[in-house]
């Protein structure tokens, strides 16, 4: 675990110390308040609530979390340094571990910076701070489940556009697959496929986290998940390191 | 004087092409490696492997006794590795690169700073400790390196081209700073530089296409030709062309 906490403060560090961080933070801070305030209906809903925001940070975190992935094994392949990092007396484990726990620390303090709404909501009203705490949880959990999705992506090509794109896309499947669009279409054609895609979908997981509703089973379904990717992505750092 | 690094008939394929063929030696305490042969011929490949980070495909490599493949943390804590090309995290200053190597190698606190002030001390770079390693100069950028793999004192040095890129008073610094370890370690080093294995290897093996052709001292290697340049020429090129 030592090894794994090293890699990661030193990850994080990385970020601050090149515009990526900056980039990051401020356009998921504009987009995701500009998103609340207007096609959210922030004021004009008479609720002191952030329901608007936490319906929005899945969508963003789709786009902007691949953002931050693809760079993750693809960087360390194109300047050489993987060979550095996995010849350093830590397992891939580790460093894998290191790795994601870093972007998730970074989106974790992306999402910590939205406080201002959190604020706003309890000078206008008496919102219920139970139901925006697991909000935010729930938040951070799908900003996991992606980070884990892309960064295992990443290890599989040296190309970062193509580790954007396919973890965009994979993300996508994740998201939309609990959408009525797809659970209605999928239950007339192939009803079999409709309950599948309904138990793999990470917004009908997240659904319940922006109600303040948290279960054991979504806690489980976010960390086997996350787990499955982190594992994935082992392999995948094993098998095409030298490639 | 009991071998430091063993290497068992190591073998690496990709795909049909065998880029090492049953490669085996040891190296003892004291003894100064100097790895050679032509581009391609397999001599990053089998430090990659005795690093940890190329699998072989068969046959192993033990550093300290550790095997490198069946316990790779334990051996790569014996082993200090300068990587083809001396990679490092460009957006890091020095003092920053240093102290993550030292705390993954778990010292901590007034040993790590003492530990890195050492390495610092021996690669000249004190000077520009609190700079992006981006910024720097080749030579300062390969001696970064050279310091990471340094500085935790490991007993097995494999140093990928250490003096690549460097300019002679560069090299000669390296050459001096590898002669004075040599005593307590055992080193391998990889080059294309003939002169600089007369200069401070006592041992030579010249690999090509996969395969050990001639393991000997320097000296013994020179004597077969009318220099070592031309024994080398003369041991590969007839490989190359077959």
């Amino acid at each position: 675990m030592g090894g794994a906490l090293t890699v990661a403060r030193r990850e994080l560090a990385g970020y601050f110390a090149t515009p990526v961080a900056y980039v990051f933070i401020v356009i998921f801070l504009i987009m995701s308040g500009a998103l609340t305030f207007t096609l959210g209906n922030f004021f004009d809903r008479g609720t002191a609530d952030l329901q608007p925001f936490f319906g929005f940070v899945p969508w963003l975190f789709l786009f902007l979390v691949p953002a931050l992935t693809m760079r993750l094994w693809a960087e360390e392949r194109r300047l050489g340094t993987i060979e550095l990092l996995l010849t350093l007396p830590i397992t891939q484990w580790q460093a894998v571990l290191g790795k994601f726990l870093a972007a998730w620390v970074f989106c974790g303090i992306a999402l910590a910076l939205t406080f201002p709404l959190v604020l706003t909501v309890n000078y206008l009203g008496n919102p219920d701070n139970g139901v925006i705490a697991t909000g935010y949880a729930g938040c951070l959990l799908v900003a996991g489940t992606y980070l884990a999705v892309g960064a295992a992506i990443s290890a599989l090509t040296k190309n970062q556009v193509i580790a954007f794109v396919l973890a965009v896309a994979v993300c996508f499947l994740f998201a939309a697959a609990g959408s009525p669009v797809v659970t209605e279409f999928l239950s007339t054609r192939l009803p079999a496929l409709a309950e599948i895609a309904r138990g793999i979908s990470i917004t009908d997981r997240l659904s319940g986290f922006s109600r303040g509703v948290v279960t054991l089973r979504d806690i489980v379904f976010f960390a086997s998940f996350i787990g499955f990717w982190l594992f994935a992505n082992a392999v995948a750092v094993d098998h095409r390191k030298a490639d | 004087m009991s071998a430091l690094i063993e290497i068992d008939r190591l073998t690496k394929r990709f795909g049909s092409f065998t880029a090492v063929d049953d490669v085996s030696f040891t190296v003892a305490r004291g003894e100064v490696l100097g790895f050679l042969g032509p581009n391609g011929a397999g001599k990053s490949t089998t430090m990659k492997m005795l690093a940890g980070f190329v699998t072989p495909s068969s046959g192993t490599a033990r550093i300290c006794g550790e095997d490198v493949v069946d316990r790779p943390v334990a051996a790569k804590r014996h082993l200090g590795y300068l990587p083809e090309g001396a990679p490092t995290y460009p957006e890091m200053t020095v003092a920053g690169f240093l102290a993550f190597a030292a705390h993954i190698r778990g010292f901590r606190g007034s040993e790590a700073e003492d530990r890195i002030a050492h390495a610092m001390r021996l690669t000249t770079l004190e000077g520009v400790r609190l700079q992006p390693i981006e910024t720097l100069s080749k030579g300062f950028k390969r001696r970064v390196g050279l310091a990471q793999a340094l500085l935790h004192d490991p007993p097995v040095l494999v140093l990928d081209e250490p003096t690549d890129g460097l300019d002679p008073n560069q090299k000669h610094e390296v050459r001096r700073l590898i002669s004075q370890m040599a005593p307590s370690k055992a080193i391998v080093i990889s080059t294309h530089i003939l002169e600089e294995v007369s200069a401070i290897c006592s041992r030579a093996i010249i690999i090509a296409r996969g395969r050990i052709l001639a393991d000997s001292t320097p000296a013994e290697l020179a004597s077969r030709g009318p220099s070592l340049d031309a024994v080398f020429r003369a041991l590969t090129l007839p490989q190359e062309a077959a």
